[in-house]
């Protein structure tokens, strides 16, 4: 499915979201969302698709333990900073037994 | 015909069968995830799951099929902006009004649902213990394990986390006490109980429904009674060739009755000589019996968790069921008289609920 999003002007970043997370997003693997950082841009996601919300980001604000953000293919934390443009994809740690 | 619905690492597993056979697979859910605790409503049919994504955390689903869309419960969750997170969902427990429900999860926390399941609240009477910050968790995290309810009485309700010990509750939940007078672990030093937040490890609780002041309690190395309720406790483990073990079931028709599965010890987590045996009490603790016909009993070192050993029935109807982390799944339709193989080849088992 092609990015979408309520934000699709020159400020968006495209978010890339894998696995059981595109069904709650409503089937979007890609989406067009605005924010200065990464914890933004996340929660900016929840807000335009509750059902995502507790997936990525736990109570606390923080990126779950197991869940890798990359922007532009650099690992990503809650304050990393992003710029209109970049590609922020989330995706599930490898981990398990 | 029973069903059980078994919680295991790499998902949930609802399984058909009679009394003392090998039991079918019926469904498989959640693939690969791990479940916690997983039951089925005998109110109204449905089926929740306790389920600890390693990636995406814990939540609570329902569905009254479970080849069907499972839905995501709403609540499931502490407070936004603190500084804890839930971690585990390890036990759900029906309430003694219609539509009550209770789930209990890491960090020893309790929630409660006044629709079934689908929607859900942190009880708050809990959360705000002033003690909180001085909970020591265990082995398994700070987990919620044990609710008990009193038959026909929504207002008082206990709880045990490892290792905050055992709280009581005779106002549906709105205020909590302890209730861990004569517990002695043998883990701590005698002096070291006069801290109220000393780590008190219960494994599991369950209350005799025809005579509900009375409980019994595996916990980490003993086995106590109360028959007050839970003010007091007595250790009743003498017999056993080990008093610790995790979880421990009773018959609902005789308040006298206790089923334990012990293990060599808390360094030794599997099941003494290589044998597997179910000890029954009829006299409150006085003595024990082992029940093992039917059973593994060489070369079988098995570890049984606080959640894997459920029952249904009563009386000479009694059934017990329970789960390994081998993967088997051993079962009785006979009050434990004998046992059969029910499933052999499950992931670790994690809970087992007979239905």
């Amino acid at each position: 499915m092609t990015a979408t999003g309520s934000e699709s002007g020159t400020r968006a970043c495209t978010v890339c979201l894998h696995g059981p997370l595109r069904k709650l997003a409503g089937g979007h693997a890609e989406l067009r969302i605005e924010g200065t950082t990464v914890l933004e841009l996340l929660r900016e996601l929840e807000r335009q698709h509750p059902d995502l919300a507790g997936w990525v980001l736990d109570e606390r604000g923080r990126i779950r333990r197991h869940i890798n953000v990359f922007v532009d293919g650099e690992r990503g934390r809650e304050p990393t900073a992003v710029a209109p443009g970049v590609r922020v994809e989330v995706l599930p740690a490898i981990t398990g037994g | 015909m029973t069903e059980l619905v078994v919680g295991t690492k790499k998902g949930l597993f609802v399984l058909n069968g009679e009394p003392g056979s090998e039991f079918e697979v019926m469904a498989r859910a959640f693939d690969g995830q791990p479940i916690d605790f997983a039951t089925r409503d005998p109110r109204s049919g449905r089926l929740l799951a306790g389920v600890t994504s390693p990636f995406y955390g814990p939540k609570i689903f329902y569905a009254d099929d479970p080849a069907a869309e499972w839905e995501q419960a709403d609540g499931v969750a502490l407070p936004e902006g603190g500084e804890q997170a839930l971690e585990r969902i390890w036990v759900i427990a029906w309430g003694e009004e219609d539509g009550l429900v209770y789930a209990g999860g890491d960090p020893g926390v309790l929630f409660e649902s006044h629709d079934g399941g689908r929607t859900w609240e942190l009880n708050a009477g809990l959360w705000e213990q002033p003690s909180r910050p001085h909970w020591q968790p265990g082995g398994g995290g700070l987990c919620l394990h044990s609710i008990v309810t009193w038959p026909g009485d929504p207002e008082r309700l206990a709880v045990a986390v490892s290792a905050a010990g055992m709280w009581l509750s005779e106002d549906r939940g709105a205020t909590w006490r302890r209730s861990n007078a004569g517990i002695a672990p043998r883990y701590l030093p005698e002096e070291a109980l006069a801290d109220e937040n000393a780590g008190l490890c219960v494994h599991h609780v369950e209350r005799a429904p025809r005579r509900p002041e009375r409980l019994f309690m595996q916990f980490h190395g003993g086995i106590f009674r109360s028959d007050d309720a839970g003010e007091n406790w007595t250790a009743i483990g003498d017999g056993l060739p080990s008093d610790f073990g995790f979880p421990l079931t009773i018959d609902p028709a005789d308040p006298d009755s206790a089923f334990v599965i012990p293990l060599v010890a808390d360094m030794d987590r599997v099941t003494p000589e290589g044998r597997v045996l179910v000890y029954e009490t009829r006299d409150a603790g006085e003595s024990w019996t082992p029940r093992g016909d039917g059973l593994p009993a060489e070369h079988a070192y098995l570890t049984v968790l606080r959640q894997a050993f459920s029952r249904t029935g009563e009386g000479e109807g009694l059934e017990l069921y329970f789960g390994a982390t081998s993967g088997e799944l051993f079962g009785s339709g006979d009050a434990g008289g004998s046992w059969a193989t029910v499933a052999s080849r499950l992931p670790p088992i994690y809970s087992v609920v007979a239905v």
